[in-house]
């Protein structure tokens, strides 16, 4: 027999990373980019990955970007890599977003609002026109310079609260539905703990936080698009610099040790009551690290969705279903799992391929049989065989498979 | 086994990756899972250097029962040289500067994804499974907290529904690999997609055997000696494939045969998928 | 020697927020009798049989069910418990056969499961029953292997009562199952419960807003409205005789058969 096997596997991921390494580099007569440019040019990715690598860090957030081609996905994976190495020493206190040093706010629900509106850096108002000035080097550009606004920043959404119009917001109610917290004052930590469902709200906090920007947007846009309905207005949008404070039980104080910038959204949306709450609007919260609007406005807005059940409200959509959106959020999770379809499959593919072939034996049999008889072919599906092993599993027991659900 | 901190290859890396803490978290999972056998624990599963989907449950299983001492195996779809169990094989190498090897005999640990090692297992050695989708109902009943229930409560006949429609539609249970057993008479449990042919190496297996699905962070585990079923019907036993052929390299009739592509004229040929066995064997 | 009943409802309360949806409710289920309740949609008729399944929780009340060995108060069982009593000796029946059924398997696999659920495992006599009772129910039994979306609304129905029926189950609720059915196709369903009460002895809580289900079905009727209970007796009496100015609406019209 003149087959061998193929070996030499190590060799060849040994090649591969090779590859890899030389490509990043491209040519090499054009400069390399350094990191200090990535963090100060492409700041917005660096946000990116920081939010869904879940760890605040613009160097390392560079470096990852420098080393995934600027893939990044590839990027946030590579942080939380690294991150699940670190021990965690403390938990920091709430972050006071109120005192935040601004460098964007804006609400939509209000002309002006106390603090006034800032419009700061953003893409909003600007004409989307490539700017072929910035193809030539040597971009140096002026910019106004107004006062810093410090000293704590009146929340515009706080206005209708003299009313009793918002609905009210303590820090209970972040635990106030998971009926199963061992210890209400304990903050659930989504990086140490499994997920598990129903979650309470700083579970699925932490998870939008951390979640597929481009998910969380398709899903938002889907609920203002009729899938499930949550009529949403801008009640808040801020970006700027807060301050990280941990609390050592051994030093018994205070201590800042870091200044971060962060979005912060909040998402008013009208709610016509039910039997226990009358007629307000409710909230909608979202917060990533960096300058984000996009993600940390469809986070709000999802966040909202998925409080459906707890306002009684009906699921008309996915973007309500919470084992749907957080199950699949994730995208370290997701592209790892897609992605693994490239993974030898070839002994439960050699089991599927068993069985169709028997199967298809047993159809041409019965067919054959059956040829003559003028019997009428009942419109029942059969459904799609499965193909691969993990995802849709084997061919009989996934087949056809959700059965429709009984009450009993 | 004990773990420890010294005789590293990749510096600034804790011994097999994980920190002392995380092991041991996972550890005590396991502790829960064996106590439970067949019985989901969910844990708090690590972002690993590797993607999940890749073996990451298996990866951390290994990492937290792993020491010096031990010698790993790995192995996918039965082969030690296929990439992926080359690629996790050396990692370990890197991060804990274990021995390895090919020969099931000689290991303490084998890691696997998709097939269990033809020569049989004995006491004292540990198989540890790579898990993608570790719940038998999660095709039955989409919702995670229903799925719980009907476990808690042994609430398994809507599968037997799915094995009856089998049997109405093609004559026979089409379940190829992943087929669901009864773990003691107690709990369903998701093999990991190992061939049906492999089913029965789970019963009263002389070895422990532990499970670990990342992405959907549960552990679960067969103690040794542990009476593990296949489900079925009375009058439609639970059966294997066989195949007509030996393996064209060492001979072999009780092994899992791999139908591999000669030339491209639809030319094939059937061969052992597990690589060290078929060696062995051809040695005899 | 007095008769036992087979289910005891006291003081059943259930409101949602403001609403009174059922409001103490008592009465008492003897074996083989079939109790008709009747109201519009909004009695509250539908949620007091859901509360005695215990499928809703309740406020308030008591629901007793005595089988053969000591009464089982429903709220105190554990859950485990309970779920097996629904699926062995009770039943419960839906409007809509489709929320009855599983659509996407053939009408064996429906008859079998609770068979299935409780731990039958030989194929051969799981299919047996089923084309048994697929012919109680009056379906060919060669339509075993065909898909429940193959049958009419009727055919559906009465398959639903072939899925219950098969654990002989003791007591039967059933939510207006000849809802959405053609009049000649309801008279047949009818005429079939009628017959299968009889022979298996069942007793059946039978809810509906059609007089002449009752009539034709029912032993003794409650009248419902507004979540109240506003006349109760032998069926006959009640509509022959009706005392409250709701039953007497109710009853005058609706054309006598």
């Amino acid at each position: 027999m003149s087959y061998v096997a193929v070996k030499g596997g190590e060799k060849a991921i040994q090649n591969a990373e090779q590859l890899l390494k030389a490509q990043r580099r491209g040519d090499a007569t054009v400069p390399e980019l350094g990191l200090e440019q990535i963090k100060q040019q492409m700041s917005l990715a660096v946000a990116r990955v920081m939010s869904e690598g879940s760890l605040y860090d613009p160097d390392l957030a560079a470096l990852a970007i420098k080393q995934s081609w600027g893939d990044l996905v590839e990027a946030a994976f590579l942080l939380r890599a690294y991150r699940t190495t670190l021990p965690r020493f403390y938990y920091a206190q709430p972050l006071e977003t109120d005192q935040i040093t601004v460098k964007r706010r804006i609400s939509s629900i209000y002309k002006d609002i106390p603090g006034g509106q800032q419009l700061g850096p953003t893409f909003d108002y600007v004409h989307r026109l490539l700017d072929f000035k910035l193809a030539a080097e040597n971009n140096q550009s002026d910019y106004p310079v107004g006062e810093p606004t410090e000293g704590g920043i009146p929340r515009a959404i706080d206005t209708l609260n003299p009313e009793g119009l918002i609905q009210s917001e303590t820090a209970d109610d972040v635990k106030a539905d998971d009926a199963n917290a061992e210890n209400d004052a304990e903050i659930f930590d989504l990086t140490r703990q499994p997920l598990e469902l129903p979650a309470a709200r700083d579970a699925r906090l932490q998870n939008l936080a951390r979640a597929d920007e481009g998910f969380l947007l398709g899903l938002a846009y889907s609920t203002q698009r009729g899938y499930g309905n949550s009529h949403p207005f801008a009640g808040e949008i801020r970006v700027g610099d807060v301050e990280v404070v941990i609390c050592p039980e051994e030093l018994g104080f205070e201590i800042a040790i870091a200044d971060i910038t962060i979005t912060e959204v909040q998402m008013v949306n009208q709610f016509k009551g039910n039997k226990t709450l009358p007629p307000q609007f409710t909230r909608g919260y979202g917060l990533t690290f960096g300058y984000n609007e996009r993600k940390a406005m469809a986070m709000a807005i999802m966040d909202r969705a998925l409080r459906s059940k707890e306002f009684g409200e009906q699921i008309q959509g996915p973007a309500q279903e919470e084992e749907f959106v957080l199950y699949h959020s994730d995208n370290i999770e997701a592209q790892g799992f897609v992605q693994h379809l490239k993974l030898p499959h070839y002994i439960d593919f050699q089991a599927e391929l068993n069985l169709v072939r028997k199967m298809r034996a047993e159809y041409e049999q019965r067919s054959a049989m059956e040829n003559g008889r003028s019997e009428e072919i009942g419109s029942e599906e059969t459904g799609s065989e499965g193909i691969d092993s993990e995802g849709i599993g084997s061919a009989g027991i996934e087949r056809n498979c959700r059965l429709s659900p009984i009450v009993h | 086994m004990n773990t420890a901190t010294t005789n590293l290859t990749e510096p600034g890396f804790n011994f097999a990756y994980l920190d002392e803490q995380t092991k041991r978290s996972i550890r005590r999972g396991l502790l829960k899972a064996v106590a439970i056998p067949g019985h989901q624990i969910p844990f708090s599963s690590r972002e690993m250097p590797m993607s999940y989907g890749w073996g990451t449950g298996g990866i951390q299983v290994t990492a937290s029962v792993i020491g010096k001492s031990d010698t790993l195996k790995v192995i996918d779809q039965g082969a030690d040289d296929t990439t992926n169990a080359v690629n996790i094989r050396r990692f370990f190498k890197k991060v804990c500067g274990v021995k390895t090897t090919e020969k099931t005999t000689e290991a303490t640990l084998i890691q696997t994804r998709h097939r269990i090692p033809e020569t049989p297992l004995n006491e004292g050695q540990v198989m540890v499974y790579q898990v993608p989708i570790p719940e038998p109902l999660r095709w039955i009943e989409p919702s995670e907290p229903e799925t719980r229930k009907m476990h808690a409560l042994e609430e398994y006949g809507a599968m037997y529904v799915k094995l009856y429609e089998d049997i109405t539609q093609y004559g026979h249970i089409a379940t190829a690999y992943d087929y669901p057993v009864m773990v003691n008479n107690r709990y369903m449990m998701r093999p990991s997609p190992i061939p049906r042919f492999d089913n029965p190496k789970l019963n009263m297996n002389p070895a422990l055997q532990l499970f670990g699905a990342g992405r959907e962070k549960r552990l679960y585990a067969l103690p040794p000696y542990t009476t593990v079923k296949s489900l079925d019907f009375e009058d439609h036993p639970f059966s294997v494939e066989t195949w007509d052929k030996p393996c064209e390299f060492c001979g072999a009739t009780d092994s899992y045969l791999d139908e591999v592509v000669i030339d491209n004229e639809g030319g094939r040929m059937w061969i052992c998928s597990d690589t060290d066995y078929c060696e062995e064997t051809q040695k005899s | 020697m007095t008769i036992q009943p087979l289910l005891t409802v006291e003081q059943l309360t259930k409101t949602y927020g403001e609403i009174q949806a059922c409001d103490r409710i008592s009465f008492s289920l003897y074996p083989g009798q079939i109790l008709g309740i009747i109201g519009e949609s909004g009695s509250g008729k539908t949620t007091l049989l859901n509360a005695i399944a215990h499928r809703l929780p309740i406020d308030s009340g008591q629901v007793t069910y005595h089988n053969s060995i000591k009464p089982t108060h429903l709220a105190q069982l554990p859950e485990p418990d309970r779920r097996r009593l629904m699926r062995t000796e009770w039943g419960f029946v839906q409007q809509n056969p489709r929320d009855g059924l599983r659509m996407n398997v053939t009408a064996g696999a429906n008859i079998g499961e609770r068979l299935m659920d409780i731990g039958q495992r030989h194929y051969g006599n799981i299919r047996t029953a089923a084309s048994k009772w697929l012919a109680q129910v009056e379906i060919p039994p060669e339509r075993i292997d065909a898909f429940p979306h193959t049958f009419s609304g009727g055919m559906q129905q009465r398959l639903q009562l072939a899925r219950v029926l098969v654990t002989q189950p003791k007591l039967v609720l059933m939510d207006e199952p000849t809802g959405g059915l053609d009049v000649s196709v309801q008279a047949r369903l009818l005429d079939l419960l009628r017959s299968l009460v009889r022979t298996l002895n069942l007793s059946v809580i039978l809810v509906t807003h059609d007089i002449g289900v009752v009539r034709l079905l029912a032993h003794r009727l409650m009248v419902m409205q507004g979540g109240q209970v506003v006349e109760q007796g032998l069926t006959d009496q009640v509509l022959d005789d009706p005392q409250h100015p709701y039953t007497q609406q109710l009853v005058s019209a609706t054309l006598l058969p």
